[in-house]
This record gives C-alpha cells, sequence and structure tokens, in this order.
C-alpha cells in the first residue's frame, strides 16, 4: 500500500483516487469499493448515492477539484467529506495554493486536506502554508524533512493566521 | 537603508540550505530538469548560451558599500571578475557554475544579498526610483513600501507558481523614473484630498511579444491596504490568469481580456473578504520600516557652494558632467551623482569588480555608504555635498565612469543579448559599441539633448526597446541577425509605445540609419526641443524619409512586422 504524509507522520494510503476515464461519465463510472475521493462531477452527479455508500458500508468519502474547479461548489457539502483532495496536473501549476487558501481561510474547512498529483518535497513547505495536512508523495520518509525547510514567515496563511509584523507587535 | 534582523538574515539562509539540497539532488541525479527548473530559477539561475547566469537581486535598487563590496568579491571568485547591472535593479553574473551557484548564495547571505524570485513565475525583485528619499519631487519615500512589500513577496506560499512573472515596481511620485507603467504591478505613491498617503495603483503593463502599457486599477488606495489588496489582485491572477500559452500568460492579457472595469470589480469582490484584516498594516509596522529610511545626518549646507559654482565656471569638462550626471537633492547643499556604465567601447551596464569596489568606497568618502542602481543601468552616489563634487569628478573619472552623457543618446539601455543570453536572437552589445562610435563627438551628442536609446536582442523586450525613443530590436530572418527601428517610444507618465518604421536592417547598417534619423531631427528641431518632442510634433514620416529615402539602406530588407 502507497504511503502519505499526514499530519507530520507517515502513514498507510487506504484511499482511491477516482478519475474519469476516456470513456466513463460521471453517471455511469464504476465506484470502487471502500475510502475514495472522486472528482467533483462525480460528486455533483452522484451525490445522494455516495452519501448512502459511506453511511450504509462506512466507506469514507472524499472529493478531489482539479485546477478548474470552485472550491465554492462544494462549501455547504464539506461536512459530508472526510477528505478534500486537490490535484495539480503540473508542479508549475499553482491554482491549488489558492484553492487551498480559500478553503481553509474563507469556506471553513478544517478535515483533512490533502495534495494530489505533480508535487513533490520541494513544495512541501508552501503546501503546508496554504493549509495542506496531508500529501501523496514519492518517497516521503525522505520528503517530511522539507516541511520545515523555513523556520519563520512574513505572510499570514493558513497554517499562520497573522503576518509576522502583528505577531511581532504582540511579543514586544 | 533597511537592516536585516535576526528573523530576515535566518530565512536567507534557510534559503541557500534549501537550494543547496536541490541542487545536490539535481546533480546526483535524483532531481530531472524539469523539476529542477522552476526551483533554479526562483533561485536566479538560468541556463545560458555559455554557462550558466545568475540574477542577484537588489531590492529597490539600494546597496551599501559593504554590500557592493561582496558583490564585486563574487565577480571576482565565481565570474570572470565583472557583472551586469540590469534595468530591473538585479546584479547578472554571466560565467558561473551550477556547482558553485549554492556556495555564491552563501556568500552573499553573509552580506543580506540573495537572488530569491529573480527569475520564475513568481513576483519578481521588486524596484523603484533611484532617487527615491533624495528627489526634491516626489510625494513621499518609496522604499519603506517596497521593503514592505518585498517581505510579503517573499516566499508568498500562495504565489511561486503564478501563469507568469510579476513584475512590481513603486514610484515615489509624479515624476515616475520607475516606469511603473511597463509593470505588471505598477504602485505609485499619492495623497487623497485630506493629504492622507496611499497609492495609485496600476495593473497590466508589460513590454515583450505584446507590449503594454499599465492602466490604473484604483485611483487611490489608503496605505494601510497594500498587502491585502496586493493579495487579491494576485488571487484573482493566479486563479484566472492563463496558463494554456506561455507568451499569453502575463496579467497583461487577463487584464485586456476581461477590460480594466471588469478585472477590477473582480479584485474588489476578492479584497472584500480581506479588506481590514489581518493583512491591514499598523502605524507601528509602517513606522518601524520607515525607521530604516530616516534621513541620514545631512549637514546644515548653504545652498550655493561657492567652490562648486567656482570650479563648474571654469572647468567646461567638469561643468558638461555637472549638467548631465548630477542632480538635484531635496536637502542644501547636496546632490545625487550618477556614475555612468555608459563609457565608450563599455557594454551598457557592466561594471568591472575594480569599478565596484571604487563606487564602495566613493560612496563611504563621499555619502553615507549607499549606492543606488537605477533603470538605466547606471550607478548613482545618492548624498553627495555640492562641495566635494570637483573632487568626487575627479576620482570618478581615474575609475573611467565619469562619461557626461546621462540622458543622452550614448546612455544606451541594452540587454546582455546573443553574446551571452540564449533567448536572444542578435547581439546587442556590439551593436550598442556601434552607435556609441558613431556618435563619438560629445559635442554633438550634448547639443542633441536628452534622447533614449534602447536596444533589446529579441522580443522578451529586456532592453526596453518599446519605450525607447528611439528603440532597436534584435530579430531572427532565416537565421540572419536583422534589427527593426522604432519610434516613438516614452518613459515614465508619459509613457508611449513606439512604431516599427521601415524594412529591418543589418547590423553595419544600423549606426548610419540612426545617425540620418538623428540628423533629421538636427534640421527639424525647434530651438531646445527635445527629440521625443519634434517627433511627436512632425510625425514619423521625415524619419522614415531620412532613414530609408535616399536608396534602400539594404537590398535584403523586407519588411518585417513588429512582434
Amino acid at each position: 500500500m502507497a504511503k502519505l504524509i499526514k499530519n507530520r507522520d507517515i502513514v498507510e494510503d487506504s484511499w482511491k483516487v477516482l478519475t474519469l476515464a476516456a470513456n466513463d461519465t460521471p453517471d455511469t463510472v464504476k465506484l470502487p469499493v471502500g475510502p475514495i475521493m472522486v472528482p467533483l462531477s462525480v460528486w455533483r452527479a452522484r451525490k445522494a448515492e455516495l452519501i448512502r455508500r459511506e453511511w450504509e458500508h462506512h466507506d469514507l468519502l472524499g472529493v478531489w477539484l482539479g485546477p478548474e474547479d470552485d472550491p465554492a461548489d462544494i462549501a455547504s457539502d464539506l461536512d459530508d467529506l472526510s477528505v478534500v483532495g486537490i490535484h495539480f496536473p503540473t508542479a508549475g501549476d499553482g491554482r491549488g495554493y489558492s484553492i487551498a487558501t480559500l478553503l481553509r481561510t474563507r469556506l471553513g474547512y478544517r478535515g483533512e486536506l490533502r495534495a494530489v498529483g505533480g508535487i513533490g518535497r520541494d513544495h512541501l513547505h508552501y503546501l503546508h502554508r496554504v493549509g495542506f495536512d496531508a500529501f501523496a508523495v514519492n518517497q516521503p520518509e525522505l520528503a517530511i524533512a522539507s516541511l520545515d525547510d523555513f523556520s519563520e514567515a512574513y505572510q499570514a496563511a493558513a497554517n499562520q493566521p497573522l503576518p509576522l509584523f502583528r505577531r511581532r507587535t504582540l511579543t514586544a | 537603508m533597511y537592516r536585516y534582523n535576526e528573523i530576515d538574515r535566518r530565512l536567507v539562509k534557510e534559503r541557500v540550505t534549501q537550494f543547496r539540497d536541490q541542487t545536490r539532488r539535481h546533480l546526483a541525479g535524483e532531481l530531472s530538469e524539469d523539476e529542477f527548473r522552476p526551483l533554479r530559477l526562483q533561485n536566479g539561475l538560468y541556463v545560458e548560451r555559455h554557462a550558466p547566469m545568475i540574477r542577484l537581486a537588489i531590492p529597490y535598487g539600494v546597496l551599501s558599500s559593504d554590500q557592493m563590496r561582496a558583490l564585486a568579491g563574487v565577480t571576482r571568485k565565481f565570474d570572470r571578475g565583472s557583472g551586469h547591472f540590469s534595468t530591473r535593479q538585479n546584479l547578472q553574473l554571466n560565467w558561473v557554475s551550477l556547482e558553485q551557484a549554492p556556495e555564491i548564495l552563501a556568500e552573499l547571505a553573509e552580506a543580506d544579498l540573495h537572488a530569491i524570485q529573480t527569475s520564475g513565475s513568481c513576483i519578481r525583485n521588486i524596484t523603484t526610483d533611484p532617487f527615491a528619499g533624495v528627489s526634491p519631487q516626489e510625494v513621499s519615500d518609496p522604499r519603506p513600501w517596497a521593503e514592505i512589500l518585498r517581505q510579503w513577496s517573499a516566499f508568498h506560499p500562495e504565489f511561486a507558481y503564478l501563469p507568469r512573472k510579476f513584475k512590481v515596481a513603486f514610484s515615489g511620485g509624479p515624476d515616475d523614473a520607475a516606469n511603473v507603467r511597463i509593470h505588471d504591478l505598477g504602485i505609485q505613491l499619492a495623497r487623497d484630498g485630506e493629504d492622507q498617503l496611499g497609492f495609485r495603483v496600476w495593473v497590466g503593463g508589460g513590454l515583450g511579444r505584446t507590449p503594454i502599457l499599465a492602466k490604473v486599477l484604483r485611483e487611490f488606495l489608503p496605505w494601510q491596504h497594500l498587502l491585502s489588496y496586493a493579495e487579491a489582485i494576485l488571487r484573482t491572477y493566479n486563479l484566472h490568469g492563463r496558463r494554456d500559452n506561455k507568451y499569453k500568460a502575463r496579467i497583461k492579457i487577463l487584464v485586456q481580456a476581461l477590460g480594466v472595469e471588469e478585472f477590477a470589480r473582480q479584485v474588489e469582490a476578492e479584497w472584500s473578504h480581506l479588506k481590514d484584516g489581518p493583512a491591514t498594516l499598523t502605524e507601528a509596522e509602517a513606522a518601524r520600516v520607515s525607521a530604516h529610511f530616516e534621513a541620514p545626518e545631512y549637514e546644515n549646507l548653504p545652498k550655493y557652494d561657492t567652490g562648486f559654482e567656482f570650479a563648474k565656471r571654469h572647468d567646461r569638462e567638469f561643468s558638461s558632467w555637472v549638467a548631465r550626471n548630477v542632480h538635484e537633492h531635496r536637502v542644501s547643499g547636496y546632490a545625487a551623482v550618477t556614475l555612468s556604465l555608459k563609457a565608450p567601447g563599455q557594454a551598457p551596464g557592466d561594471a568591472t569588480a575594480e569599478q565596484m569596489g571604487i563606487a564602495a568606497d566613493l560612496a563611504e568618502r563621499f555619502g553615507f555608504a549607499e549606492i543606488r542602481t537605477g533603470v538605466t543601468q547606471n550607478l548613482i552616489l545618492p548624498d553627495v555635498k555640492k562641495k566635494d563634487l570637483p573632487e568626487l569628478w575627479r576620482q570618478v573619472r581615474v575609475a573611467g565612469l565619469a562619461t557626461p552623457n546621462i540622458g543622452l543618446l550614448t546612455d544606451i539601455v541594452s540587454c546582455p543579448g546573443g553574446d551571452y543570453c540564449s533567448l536572444a536572437n542578435a547581439k546587442s552589445i556590439p551593436l550598442a559599441k556601434a552607435i556609441q562610435d558613431r556618435f563619438s563627438d560629445p559635442e554633438r551628442v550634448s547639443a542633441i539633448g536628452d534622447l533614449k536609446l534602447n536596444i533589446s536582442g529579441c522580443v522578451n523586450a529586456c532592453g526596453h526597446h518599446h519605450v525607447g525613443h528611439i528603440g532597436i530590436l534584435g530579430v531572427d530572418k532565416q537565421g540572419e541577425e536583422y534589427f527593426q527601428i522604432i519610434l516613438g517610444g516614452a518613459w515614465g507618465m508619459e509613457a508611449a509605445l513606439g512604431k516599427v518604421i521601415g524594412p529591418s536592417l543589418v547590423a553595419e547598417e544600423v549606426p548610419q540609419v540612426i545617425d540620418r534619423i538623428v540628423a533629421n531631427f538636427e534640421i527639424c528641431r525647434r530651438p531646445h526641443e527635445r527629440f521625443i518632442d519634434t517627433l511627436n510634433r512632425i510625425g514619423p514620416e521625415s524619419f522614415r524619409d531620412a532613414a530609408y529615402g535616399s536608396g534602400s539602406p539594404s537590398k535584403r530588407a523586407k519588411v518585417v512586422s513588429n512582434g
């Protein structure tokens, strides 16, 4: 089973990330057994079925967003989700950092926020700062150290609601 | 100037450690070139024609003498003993090795210098007017605000992977020596009707393939909201800027596609969530940072210094240097002095390690140990006593930094071009030298007066050719180097984009064509009129005829479109 960095720990990843193949449609794609993260389109098409599945089989439920997805679309669903994933098609597509920021600081999401896709250890520090607490990366044992590449930050972010200049005033 | 505290210093060192490990993993084959590229770019490292190039930041163009010596030191130790001061207040070293790059950054960190975010799709080094704090025209000193935004943008976790690069410039007031209108975000200090300090915010400027001048996004933003408003702009751009085509990914394309009114509406909507939140600047923070830029201990000096006035009247060479290279200062008895990096035969903006060291020494002896760099690729000593000017001039002359040509035709702004840059179509430096040779008569150049001549080796426009009064752009035609001639660009608040006037030329033809264009100006100008004003008054036709009229200068020339 793949491993995952979660809450600064390395854990087994039991989740399946559902993606639509070319001939799949959100209405008909087969849902695998066990905890699954579905794309927003599947969540929209089969919300009732997914919630019933979780209730009846205790299969945990998550939704993943792509860079084009608006997190406001799941604002009222966040209480139903155990995980929200954000997919980075490439490391250079930085929209996921803003989507994470909005989920944490504006929509009040407190559950697991997982980064998946084209990210690696060199992105962990910034991902962590914008609110991710779970990271699907290669070699998590080596990567985990990069969470702490920097010991301080100037700006406020999801993991630190006050900018440095406001914290300076507090300690002065 | 801003002095690093323990946290500022620690962050720069942690960055060096991070990059050292990334470089090690890349060299060990653990990080592919594709994975490593964005990481090295955000540390200023390009892979160029002959060797990697590293672009070092000079935040808003301010250096201490010790920092200048540290820069000179790394050019000696890791390069060939010289560096290129760029138009965006960076220093570029063209002959470094990838293996040594972390060592360069470690050495610079000891002097509180770095290369953080000097390249890549992130918020770049923030620039401002090199006369900030000493200019008599400015509304207020832009440096504290540039420093506050520098800290905010450094390692900003949300905006490190933008659609494309993002350049910010601050201008202290209406004269705009920072060229805010060619920046992604231009911030101009202003006061509202109640004399409250704030900013006029410009957005969506940029040169490159699609040159566009920035538009006003907000007429007045009170200073407290600088960071929250910047966050709203950057978030809107990060989420909605195009990522499908890198040539259409700058914020200028988004602003143009939406229209500035709709873009402003989206920014305001985003800002409504952030306004008055924790990012709102406090009086305490503004005071803390401003204290670093408090005026040094100027002496009480008379406005006129008799020794200086005497020297000006009796030494023509000195007086011509004063006329071009010495600038008004807001404090009585002081002046700002430009050290020209545009001596005949010198690559524009290049300085040797020795010259850097001399500039550092002079800044200590004739000032408060501070040096500025500016968009024209020269060095500036901001606080020289007028009575010291004759002695300073003698010293500067020995160092080859006294060419009296600031703002003149031979004060050419140029990118490094095809001699170094792997993007360039054409070699800009030899052309700059050839033009300087053509205009080797200082009397004539001085009589021509203010004329901005800008050369870019390719459409990326690092030499800002669109906004030169005369712009020259290197283009590639079937593997051959050609140059387009562009007229009518302008800087600052009068900013305008020039237009191509005719067929492109081979390099050898360019100096004589420039000469004919200038000769036409000399015939048509009214007394004391600037080149750009004559051009705007009479239109480009006679200049075009002068350039190309008497027989085509090149049989091979073909009309190529701009861009």
